[in-house]
């Protein structure tokens, strides 16, 4: 990682704006009206999310983007598609392995969750795809200890 | 038997070296110098006593020298105990304070005495004692010969120090005594430079962060006193060093550090004095930070444009001369790169950049014409920020607003910057932005930098904006909707407030808004009344800009006071005598808009000045005398204590009576001061309507505050006890007897009155009460809470300090003893006035009280009432964080009570119960994961609340609960 001396694979990559705080709106703050669960919110979950290599989020590396993340709160219901910043990425599975996680912890259990790989955008897109997808492997890697000591730290808020 | 004999001689010499004769000194120091080569468990002693001989005034010229000679050459000392090496230490501190010249004699040999000495030491204490001998050795000129490395490697071996202080440690030393003393001797002089460079390169290159810091602030330290030559050598390793660390640490401290050592670096190379044939090297380093920088620059969306950018601006910031060197090649660039990147996101990145580089200029104070590269770039950098203002992103808008008041404050450091065409471009921008601009971060951004630009071109803003904003105010367009109408009326009335930052503008402004004012009151339009507070907030803003200046505070107070008190009598008279439709201006939100007006036109006055309006406001209330009012011919009289039906719209005006009589300095006198209060304290018990009754009881609390210790005082304190008394008794006026007895109780609190003791228990008494007890309750808040209005700090009432910390130690143990006391259905109103003492003081005084009150806020956390509730979890969730300890003594009860109040039906509560379940998560791990699995499954429910601001919090406490104890965290 950045700091420990070893080339990045990309070290000067494009760098896109944060978007800000979604403003609080009247009705959010009436005790009454319920707000149902919207793209923004679940992009709010993920956007702040580390990259492994970079300091630097999600977000701004481009990897998340508002516009592939669809929810359907009445089905339950949520697709995340993420897109790599190069389309050798190695970190591709910890990126989409993390974004999963946040999701499991974050969402109530009733929604389905879909992560995969903007389709195109990665040269091991269909096996990236296939191992977020399997319940099992993701149990599996979130028992490894180094695994989820990475995912953990893309989850921590920065200092 | 020799040890006992020497101790007992060297405890005897430590108390009395300073009654010994000369000979007897010589004497002492030839034994005990003998002495050193006795046993070595006899060492100890010999070296106490030779401390105690070294603080002898009467010490013969020669023996100093002597003494440590013999300790040089017999003593090992690195093989003494901690303490005994500290003697020796303190030994050679005590000679150098009062032998410098004679150790100076002894040359090189006494650093290298020295060296030998302290070679190895590992004590922290006795460390900060080595490294301050070192620092003497060479800020006081001692001799270092051959051995200016040897003393290097001695003290640099520590750096960077990794050292914890132990747990429970008596000593105190901290890590960053020890960073700072070392640093105080590796940045003590040049000669160490050629050492210690090369050492600083490898450590900025640790994995340590804390190794990373203390290098760059030790460069930072070493550039203060190292001149080009002892840099020369090694600026392009120190140069790639600071670039790598900026360009990929996550660190902004780390950042922060590295631009601050560039400056630095900058800096010394700057202002070295060089000899005629050296050749400056600031040149040639700044093109190598040029070199590996200015490309970056060209790419607005790249990660290193940033870091670059800082860089640059770093070096740039050090001097005129970077700064020239670094601009002349930067700002060419920039405005380059701004035309040949077209999209608003690219274009703000470069105009911020170069903002960066126009705000170094300010650094330089005024600045020659030929000095200046700015004024080359003049057309360009006009029309590339006037391009940013036109643009449709709001962002970009944004920070070319903020380049405007750059490029008009370079005005008065750059003379000509700016022509007198494109001042009056720059203000129609502003005003175009102010006034029409959709987005109102970038409208009111505008109306700040005009604030800001105003008092440099007064006459500017003075001709040009301010007649263009009040033509705006009162034009009648037909083609438009009222509703936008009425927000570009907001607009001007904010942009004459925010304009009015210089006296000569002040004078334009106060009328325009003066005669809106007169203009809304007399029309009939639905929504006056926000139209009234609008202007009244724009006047308010304005009293705020005056109150520097004693002429513009006057010019104001004397326009402004007599016009807002004649319109609301006119207004008060005609509903008095024609009984017509209630007058926009006396709704208690205009009054309530009009008190911060008053109040801010008179704090700032000279005592002079205000008694002159003292003696004009006052008769005014009491005597009805009108005359000085601006248009004085009223149909009736206007007495607003008096008593009858139809007065009662006079009575409102009490709200303004109040702004002005609370806001007077102390020393002012007040005319008829008796009168008034006897006045206001009959209204305040009388009046049927709350707010006239509220505000004469603040009033009279206000002026009961200033009012002088004393015989009348007391008498009137007494008056009003009595009217309480009465009021609370029984009867309909129960709730202003209440209101009255809560000001007054405030106003004796803040001044520490003997009185408020008295008041405080009826206060307490009053929580038992079944009809009044809730609002008692909720009157502690208003007496521990700053009062907007009076009885502020702001408004020259007498606050102490401490006077919430006094209320609670003398209140507290009351309230609880209440609590236990009081039947199930007033027990609450103890819990909430608790409450509320508790979320007024300072957390410091919070966390030490808690143990004695933990028991009771956690009883708390179950009562029913949300406002208990919610302020019992607005006390526990600091204390979570700061006193972890002796919370996790509770951890059982407050995580079940937490996560049950995690499903209130309030959300307030939920949102608050949330964010304590997270603050739960700085208690020690260990405490905690025991309780993670149920935690964690508690908290899922409320992910799915309906309201999102409620799951906001959910995610972020369950997030970090499944951190705990995890790898990564």
């Amino acid at each position: 990682g950045p700091g420990g001396g070893a080339p990045l694979e990309n070290a000067n990559p494009l760098v896109y704006r944060r978007s800000g705080e979604r403003p609080v709106t009247a009705r959010e703050e009436d005790d009454e009206l319920p707000d149902s669960i919207d793209d923004r919110e679940i992009f709010d979950l993920i956007r702040s999310i580390n990259d492994p290599e970079h300091p630097l989020t999600l977000e701004e590396l481009n990897v998340v983007e508002q516009v592939r993340v669809k929810v359907n709160d009445a089905e339950s219901t949520v697709a995340v598609e993420f897109t790599p910043t190069i389309p050798h990425c190695s970190m591709a599975t910890l990126i989409g392995l993390s974004i999963k996680v946040k999701l499991i912890r974050s969402l109530p259990e009733r929604f389905k969750l879909d992560v995969h790989i903007t389709p195109g955008t990665h040269a091991s897109e269909h096996a990236v795809n296939k191992q977020l997808a399997d319940k099992e492997r993701v149990a599996a890697a979130l028992e490894n200890s180094h695994l989820l000591e990475v995912v953990n730290q893309c989850l921590s808020a920065r200092s | 038997m020799r040890g006992r004999g020497i101790q007992l001689l060297s405890q005897v010499l430590l108390q009395c070296y300073s009654l010994l004769q000369e000979k007897e000194v010589l004497h002492l120091v030839l034994f005990y110098e003998n002495r050193l080569q006795d046993h070595h468990l006899v060492i100890p002693s010999v070296l106490q006593g030779l401390r105690a001989l070294s603080m002898c005034e009467v010490l013969s010229p020669g023996l100093a020298v002597s003494v440590l000679k013999a300790i040089f050459q017999e003593v090992h000392v690195q093989s003494l105990l901690q303490l005994d090496r500290h003697t020796v230490y303190s030994i050679i501190t005590n000679f150098m304070g009062t032998r410098e010249e004679e150790l100076k004699g002894l040359g090189a040999d006494f650093t290298f005495g020295f060296i030998q000495v302290m070679d190895g030491e590992k004590d922290p204490r006795n460390l900060l004692v080595a490294f301050q001998i070192v620092r003497d050795l060479i800020a006081k000129n001692y001799a270092l010969g051959p051995f200016v490395e040897e003393l290097f490697e001695v003290t640099s071996c520590y750096f960077p120090i990794d050292f914890t202080p132990p747990p429970n440690d008596p000593h105190g030393i901290q890590r960053e005594d020890l960073i700072l003393s070392l640093r105080a001797v590796l940045a003590s002089t040049p000669q160490f430079a050629e050492f210690l460079l090369p050492l600083l390169i490898e450590k900025m290159d640790s994995d340590l962060q804390s190794a990373k810091l203390d290098s760059l602030q030790t460069l930072t330290a070493c550039c203060a006193i190292y001149g080009q030559k002892e840099l020369q050598e090694f600026l392009p390793s120190l140069w790639s060093s600071l670039r790598r660390e900026v360009f990929q640490t996550a660190s902004e401290k780390v950042e922060a550090e590295c631009l601050a050592a560039l400056h630095a670096l900058s800096a010394c190379l700057s202002c070295s004095v060089l000899s005629s044939d050296t050749e400056d090297l600031l040149d040639s380093f700044l093109s190598s930070i040029l070199q590996d920088c200015r490309h970056h620059l060209c790419e607005p969306d790249m990660k290193l444009v940033w870091p670059s950018a800082k860089l640059l601006q770093a070096a740039a910031g050090a001097s005129l001369r970077a700064y020239h060197c670094v601009t002349s090649s930067v700002l060419p660039l920039l405005l380059e790169q701004y035309t040949k990147h077209p999209q608003s996101s690219q274009r703000r990145t470069i105009l911020e950049m170069l903002l960066g580089f126009l705000e170094l200029q300010q650094k330089w104070g005024h600045v020659e014409e030929d000095e200046s590269t700015l004024l080359s770039l003049r057309a360009p950098v006009c029309s590339v920020v006037f391009s940013a203002l036109t643009d449709p992103s709001v962002q970009l808008q944004l920070v070319g607003i903020r380049a405007l008041t750059v490029l008009g404050s370079l005005q008065a450091l750059v003379p000509g910057f700016l022509s007198p065409s494109d001042l009056e471009l720059v203000v129609d921008h502003l005003i175009r932005l102010a006034l029409h601009e959709e987005d109102s971060q970038s409208s009111e951004a505008a109306m700040e930098a005009a604030g800001s630009l105003a008092p440099l071109y007064p006459k500017v803003f003075s001709g040009h904006m301010v007649p263009r904003l009040e033509e705006e105010l009162q034009s009648e367009r037909q083609e438009e909707s009222p509703c936008d109408h009425r927000s570009l009326r907001q607009r001007c009335l904010q942009a004459l407030a925010a304009v009015s930052t210089h006296t000569s503008i002040v004078r334009e402004t106060v009328p325009v808004l003066l005669q809106h004012l007169r203009k809304v009151q007399k029309g009939s339009e639905a929504g006056n009344t926000q139209d009234m507070v609008s202007v009244c907030q724009s006047l308010h803003r304005v009293a705020l800009q005056c109150q520097q200046d004693a002429e513009s505070c006057w010019y104001y107070h004397q326009t402004v006071v007599p016009c807002l008190l004649a319109m609301a009598v006119q207004a008060a008279m005609q509903e008095s005598t024609h009984l017509l439709l209630a007058k926009a201006l006396l709704e208690e939100e205009v009054l309530a808009a009009m008190v911060p007006v008053i109040s801010a036109a008179t704090t700032h006055l000279s005592p002079e000045l205000a008694t002159q309006s003292v003696s004009h406001v006052v008769p005014l209330f009491l005597d009805g005398e009108v005359s000085f009012l601006p248009q004085n011919s009223f149909p009736c009289s206007f007495q607003p204590f008096e008593d009858g039906e139809c007065l009662e719209a006079q009575r409102r005006l009490v709200a303004l009576l109040m702004a002005f009589v609370c806001s007077l300095p102390r020393n002012v006198a007040i005319p008829q001061q008796e009168r008034l209060l006897h006045e206001l304290l009959a209204l305040s018990c009388s009046c049927n309507c709350p707010f006239t009754a509220t505000t004469a009881a603040k009033c009279f609390a206000g002026l009961v505050n200033k009012h002088l210790a004393g015989q009348q005082l007391d008498e009137i304190l007494q008056l009003a006890v009595n009217r309480m008394e009465l009021g609370l008794a029984e009867g309909p006026c129960r709730m202003q007897a209440l209101t009255l007895l809560l000001w007054v109780t405030k106003a004796l609190v803040l001044r520490y009155h003997p009185l408020s003791s008295c008041l405080t228990d009826k206060l307490l008494g009053l929580l038992g009460d079944t009809e009044l007890g809730p609002a008692a309750a909720d009157g502690f808040s208003l007496l521990m809470a700053e009062s907007p209005d009076v009885l502020h700090k702001g408004c020259h009432a007498d606050v102490r300090i401490m006077f919430r910390q006094r209320f609670f130690t003398d209140n507290v143990p009351k309230l609880v003893q209440g609590f236990h006391g009081a039947g199930p259905d007033v027990k609450a109103n103890y819990l909430k006035g608790l409450s509320h003492v508790l979320n007024h003081l300072p957390k410091p005084v919070l966390v030490t009280e808690l143990p004695t009150l933990l028991s009771l806020l956690l009883e708390a956390l179950s009562c029913s009432d949300r406002v208990v509730q919610l302020s019992t979890l607005s006390c526990l969730q600091p204390l979570l964080l700061e006193a972890p300890q002796i919370m996790s003594l509770h951890v059982d009860t407050l995580v079940t009570k937490f996560l049950s109040l995690t499903s209130s039906p309030t959300m307030a509560v939920r949102i608050a119960a949330l964010r304590c379940a997270h603050a739960l998560t700085s208690l020690p791990t260990t405490v905690l994961l025991p309780y993670k699995a149920r935690v964690i499954r508690a908290l899922a429910k409320p992910l799915d609340d309906k309201k999102r601001l409620v799951r906001k919090e959910a995610v972020a406490a369950r997030g970090e609960w499944f951190l705990l104890g995890s790898p990564g965290r």
